[in-house]
């Protein structure tokens, strides 16, 4: 049942992650990874949310073992990084690895305190 | 000259070749079946080392600096070997590799780790996930890229 659960979750978030990744570099269209950024913050936003509300294993099987997890994606981020590094952006690559934790830390604290304020 | 083979740049990686804003539900497709793929086997390791919250999450270290040196390998794969195959990147990388890894996941385990009071441990396994996730994804590319010039110089017979 939880395997059920993590797989509709995924085969949400997976596609989710690419449209909206697709979305946001069309309209920048710049050599900076914002699409995938963008959906990374999102899923540590709903992630931490997800902790700090009182869920049931259900839940957090589809929605964040499935669905933030599929929604995010560390391979992307790390190739993405890397191949700024490889294309001579250091600076670009040094402010994407950095922004990434910084601004995902941020977002699941943030999910933290509104799903903890939202449990009271 | 076609964007894809101009030398020294990358195939873009983002299936650009799809003119404007359609989107092609094969690929949607392979994307989401690969997700689910992906995520199965993350919950499988998941499984096998479980971690309490606020403990050091070596599953989800491990699922992401694996599939790290896995999108290495497909990414020269898909720009030398498969140069113009639709389905291989959407499939296995996007899919398949983006499914697997998690970003989510990785971030919300140093906040446990800070929240336990373990802000150091959570310092470290954030830094050393980006240091042994970048080094694995460049050993992944260079292994691949070594491997088939090797391939090449033995000739079609190997």
């Amino acid at each position: 049942m939880t395997v059920l659960l993590v797989a509709a979750g995924a085969a949400v978030g997976a596609p989710l992650r690419y449209l909206l990744d697709r979305a946001i570099q069309f309209r920048h269209g710049s050599a900076f990874p914002w699409g995938t950024l963008a959906v990374n913050v999102l899923g540590c936003l709903v992630l931490g949310l997800l902790t700090g509300l009182p869920t049931t294993p259900a839940v957090s099987a589809l929605a964040g073992t499935g669905f933030c997890g599929a929604l995010t994606t560390y391979s992307t981020f790390g190739y993405e990084t890397l191949r700024l590094a490889r294309d001579r952006a250091w600076l670009l690559a040094g402010l994407n690895a950095v922004g990434s934790l910084v601004a995902g830390l941020g977002a699941a604290y943030c999910g933290l305190l509104a799903g903890t304020a939202l449990a009271r | 000259m076609d964007f894809r083979s101009t030398p020294g740049r990358p195939v873009e990686h983002r299936a650009a070749a799809v003119p404007a804003r359609r989107v092609d539900p094969v690929v949607l497709l392979a994307i989401a079946a690969g997700g689910v793929l992906g995520a199965l086997a993350r919950f499988g390791v998941d499984a096998l080392l479980p971690h309490r919250p606020g403990t050091w999450a070596w599953a989800t270290l491990l699922v992401n600096v694996s599939g790290c040196l896995l999108i290495g390998v497909l990414m020269v794969l898909v720009e030398e070997v498969w140069p113009g195959r639709r389905l291989p990147r959407p499939f296995l990388g996007i899919g398949l590799l983006g499914g697997y890894t998690t970003f989510s996941t990785a971030m919300v385990d140093a906040q446990q780790l800070a929240r336990a009071g373990a802000a150091h441990t959570a310092v470290l396994y954030l830094g050393g996930t980006l240091l042994v996730a970048l080094t694995a994804v460049a050993a992944g590319a260079a292994g691949t890229t070594a491997l088939l010039g090797w391939r090449r110089t033995r000739g079609p017979h190997t």
